[in-house]
C-alpha cells in the first residue's frame, strides 16, 4: 500500500456522490441531464466538460473505484482488480490477448503513459476516405493542445531506462531516428509500474484529473454497475437499464437501477460500446456497430544481454521510432511503430514460449532481458478490415479478429526490424515471439530461422493494448454509425465519445487521440445542451 | 443442471464442438464433478509446466505445487463467466478417462502420470495442427505460469527483488 496522499480518499471524505452498486442501496431511478457510460479516456474528458458546464451528470462504470492506496505494484493484485477479465481478455479463438482497463479511469488508470497526437497522415486519410474533413490536423491541434495542458503531457526529460536506451543505441547505429515519447505525468518518480496503477498519482489519468473535477461539480458516480441495455423508443434513448454487479464485479447481483437522462454518452471503449448498442438493438440500418474493430496487433522480440537491463525499473516506453511506418504508403503493406515495454514477471513469463526446464532457464535471464514491441497500423490496407464484436448467449461481448496475411506480412518485417536493432545494440541472443523460435546468436541465423517459420495464429504471439473502432464516425451515414461530432446518426440523444469512433486504427498509442477528439465533441455537446460556450479543460 | 450443462457443452467454445466430436460426444463429460476434474488435471499439469522452476523433490515441491494450484483456482474465479465455463469444459474433457487417453494421449490416471508423459501431452497440444488444441495449451500455459511468477516466492530465482516499498 502506498503512503502517498490519496485524492480519491480525500474526495470521498468531502462527500463525493459515489455509489458502489455491489454494496450500497440503490434508488429505483436516477435522473440526470447527461448519463455517461464508462469512465476511461472518453468518459472522463466528457464528464469534466459537461459537469463544469453546469449539467447534472451521472457516470456509470462496471469496474471498481480503486486509488493510489490500493496500487501495490503487484501484478497478482492489479490484473484482477483493474483489467477486463483479469488482463486475460482474448479474441474468440483465443489467439490474441487484449489488455484493457476496467476500473474508474478505465485504461488510463493502467496504461503506460505514452501520449501521441493523432498522426497527420491518419487524419488526412480520414478526411479523404471517411468524410471527416473537419478532423484535419489544423482544426484538431488546439484540442490536442488543451488536453496536453490539462494532463501534463510533454517531453520526458529524465534519462531513459536501459530497456529504452538499448532501442536508442541499436537504432542509432542503423541510422534510424528514435525520438522521445511525450508522457502524461506530473512529478513522476520513474518507478516503472504504470501498468499496475500509479502509486504516486503522478500519471495524469482520468482517475486523478477529470473524474475528481466532475465529482467536485456534483456528478454522481456509480461503480460496479453495468450499463446492460438502452431502452429505445423511436429516435430516442428513454432510459439505461443498469445492472448492479456482485462484489467480484463479474456477475449481475440481481438488482438494477434505471438511469434516465436527457442525453446519453456511450464511452465504454471499443468492445463494450458496440456491445451496449447490440444488446439494445439500437437502430443501425447498415449493420455497422461492432464492425471494423482494430487492435494495433503487437508482436514482441526479446534479447538477452550480458549486463542486466532491469526492464522492470524506470518509466516504460519513453522512446520510439516511426521509421517503419514511413517506408510504404499508409495503405500499402502494414507499417509498425516500435517501442520498449515494461518487463514484469507475469507479463514476461506468459509471453515467453515453452514450458518446463526450457522456460525456467529462460526466466533466469529475466533481469537481462531487453524487450521490443511492434505495434501494427491496421485498418488502412484494403484487406485490413479488422475484427467484429458480437454477443455471446449471455450478452457479453466477444471479438473475432482474423489474423491474416496482411498482419503476418507485417509481423515478419517487424521481427526482422526488431532483431536488427537488438543485435546492433549488442544483444548476446535474440528470440522472436513465436512458439517455435529459439534464441539466435546472430542476425543471419535469426533471419534464416524467420524464413523457415510459418507465421500463424497461436504460433505467433500476438497481443493488443489498443482496441479501436466498432462505431465508426463519418459524415456519410452509409459508412459511419456516428456523425463527426459524435452524435449517433439514428438516435437524437445519444453520442459516442471513445476510441470506438475511430474509422481506422491510429498508428500511435491512442489516449491523446481520444482526449483531443472527445474534448472537441464534448465542447460541442455542452454548447448544444446549455446554449453557452463551455470553459476549456481546466 | 444436467440439461443446462449439456446445452453449454454443445456450444462451440474453447474446446467445444470440435473436441467433443473428436472425443465421441457429450456423453463423456456429462454428470462429472467439475472441481475434481480441475484438481486432477492441474495436479499433473502444474508440475509439468513448472518443471525446472519448482523446488526439486520432497515436501517443498509438493507445497509449491499446491500453492500454485490454489492460485490458479483463484485466478480462474476472477475470469469472465464465459471463460470460466470454457475452462470447465476443458477440465471435464481432460478429466474423463476417454478424453485423457484420446485427446491428451496420456495413458495413466492424472495422479500417477509422470512429468514426461504429461510434458509430451502439453507439447503435442502446443504444436497441434488444430487451433482449438493450441488454444487449450495456451490457456493452461498462461494460467499456471502466470500464477507462478505472480508469487514473490518465485522472484529470487529470476533476479527480481520486487517493487520498492513506498
Amino acid at each position: 500500500m502506498s503512503s502517498f496522499p490519496d485524492p480519491i480518499a480525500d474526495g470521498l471524505a468531502r462527500g463525493w456522490r459515489v455509489l458502489d452498486a455491489s454494496r450500497d442501496a440503490l434508488p429505483e431511478t436516477l435522473r440526470a441531464d447527461v448519463a455517461i457510460i464508462g469512465t476511461g479516456a472518453g468518459g472522463g474528458i466528457t464528464a469534466e466538460v459537461l459537469a463544469r458546464a453546469g449539467l447534472k451528470v451521472v457516470l456509470i462504470e462496471e469496474g471498481p473505484l480503486k486509488s493510489s492506496r490500493d496500487f501495490s505494484m503487484r501484478e497478482n493484485e492489479a490484473y484482477p482488480q483493474l483489467y477486463q477479465e483479469s488482463a486475460a481478455r482474448k479474441t474468440r479463438d483465443q489467439a490474441i490477448t487484449i489488455l484493457q482497463g476496467r476500473c474508474v479511469g478505465g485504461s488510463t488508470t493502467v496504461n503506460w503513459t505514452s501520449s501521441f497526437r493523432t498522426p497527420d497522415d491518419t487524419l488526412h486519410w480520414w478526411g479523404e476516405r471517411w468524410a471527416l474533413p473537419d478532423h484535419d490536423p489544423d482544426t484538431l491541434s488546439p484540442w490536442f493542445a488543451q488536453a496536453e495542458r490539462r494532463l501534463g503531457i510533454g517531453p520526458w526529460l529524465v534519462p531513459p531506462n536501459e530497456n529504452n536506451d538499448l532501442l536508442r543505441r541499436g537504432a542509432m547505429k542503423l541510422g534510424i531516428p528514435v525520438p522521445a515519447i511525450p508522457r502524461n505525468v506530473r512529478g513522476c518518480l520513474n518507478l516503472g509500474y504504470c501498468g499496475m496503477g500509479c502509486p504516486a498519482n503522478a500519471k495524469q489519468s482520468m482517475l486523478v484529473t477529470t473524474i475528481p473535477v466532475a465529482l467536485d461539480h456534483g456528478a454522481t458516480l456509480l461503480t460496479r454497475a453495468r450499463a446492460h441495455r438502452l431502452r429505445i423508443a423511436g429516435r430516442r434513448v428513454e432510459a439505461i437499464e443498469v445492472q448492479a454487479l456482485d462484489a467480484d464485479g463479474l456477475r449481475p447481483a440481481g438488482r438494477s437501477v434505471e438511469v434516465r437522462a436527457d442525453h446519453v454518452v456511450l464511452a465504454g471503449g471499443a468492445i463494450n460500446s458496440p456491445a451496449v448498442l447490440l444488446r439494445s438493438k439500437a437502430p443501425d440500418p447498415r449493420g455497422i456497430a461492432g464492425t471494423r474493430t482494430f487492435l494495433h496487433p503487437v508482436v514482441l522480440s526479446v534479447a538477452d544481454h550480458d549486463r542486466e537491463v532491469r526492464g522492470f525499473e524506470g518509466a516504460p516506453q519513453t522512446l520510439y521510432t516511426d521509421h517503419f511506418l514511413g517506408i510504404d504508403p499508409i495503405d500499402g503493406p502494414i507499417g509498425f511503430k516500435l517501442e520498449a515495454p515494461p518487463i514484469h514477471p507475469v507479463l514476461f513469463a506468459v509471453n515467453l514460449a515453452g514450458f518446463g526446464p526450457e522456460h525456467a532457464a529462460a526466466m533466469q535471464r529475466f533481469a537481462h532481458a531487453h524487450a521490443l514491441l511492434a505495434l501494427m497500423r491496421d485498418g488502412f490496407h484494403e484487406r485490413s478490415l479488422g475484427g467484429r464484436v458480437s454477443l455471446r448467449d449471455d450478452g457479453s461481448p466477444v471479438l473475432d479478429y482474423p489474423l491474416d496475411e496482411v498482419v503476418f506480412d507485417g509481423a515478419r518485417r517487424a521481427f526482422r526490424a526488431m532483431a536488427e536493432i537488438q543485435f546492433s545494440a549488442g544483444a548476446r541472443s535474440v528470440r522472436i515471439g513465436h512458439e517455435r523460435a529459439t534464441p539466435q546468436t546472430t542476425l543471419a541465423g535469426l533471419l534464416a530461422e524467420l524464413e523457415r517459420l510459418e507465421l500463424a495464429p497461436f504460433d505467433t504471439k500476438v497481443v493488443s493494448a489498443h482496441v479501436m473502432g466498432g462505431c465508426a464516425m463519418s459524415a456519410d451515414d452509409a459508412r459511419g454509425l456516428v456523425r463527426p461530432d459524435g452524435r449517433h446518426h439514428h438516435l437524437d440523444n445519444l453520442s459516442v465519445h471513445d476510441g470506438s469512433v475511430f474509422p481506422t486504427s491510429i498508428g500511435a498509442n491512442p489516449q491523446l487521440s481520444i482526449y483531443g477528439i472527445v474534448a472537441r465533441m464534448s465542447a460541442g455537446l455542452a454548447r448544444q445542451l446549455t446554449g453557452r460556450e463551455p470553459a476549456p479543460l481546466a | 443442471m444436467g440439461r443446462m450443462r449439456r446445452r453449454t457443452l454443445l456450444k462451440a467454445g474453447l474446446v467445444g464442438g470440435a473436441l467433443l466430436a473428436a472425443a465421441g460426444g457429450a456423453a463423456i463429460v456429462a454428470n462429472r464433478d467439475p472441481h475434481r476434474d480441475r484438481d486432477a488435471v492441474l495436479g499433473a499439469v502444474v508440475p509439468a509446466l513448472l518443471d525446472g522452476a519448482l523446488p526439486s523433490g520432497g515436501a517443498l515441491r509438493e507445497a509449491a505445487v499446491r500453492r500454485c494450484t490454489d492460485g490458479v483456482v483463484a485466478a480462474i474465479a476472477g475470469l469472465a463467466p464465459s471463460s470460466q465455463a470454457e475452462l470447465a469444459q476443458l477440465f471435464a474433457l481432460l478429466g474423463s478417462a476417454p478424453g485423457r487417453r484420446l485427446l491428451a494421449g496420456v495413458h495413466d490416471d492424472w495422479h500417477v502420470a509422470d512429468t514426461a508423459q504429461v510434458g509430451a501431452f502439453l507439447q503435442s497440444w502446443r504444436q497441434h495442427r488444430f487451433d482449438l488444441f493450441r488454444g487449450g495449451y495456451a490457456a493452461l500455459h498462461d494460467l499456471v505460469i502466470g500464477t507462478w511468477y505472480a508469487d514473490p516466492d518465485a522472484w529470487p530465482a529470476i533476479g527480481y527483488a520486487g517493487p520498492l516499498p513506498l
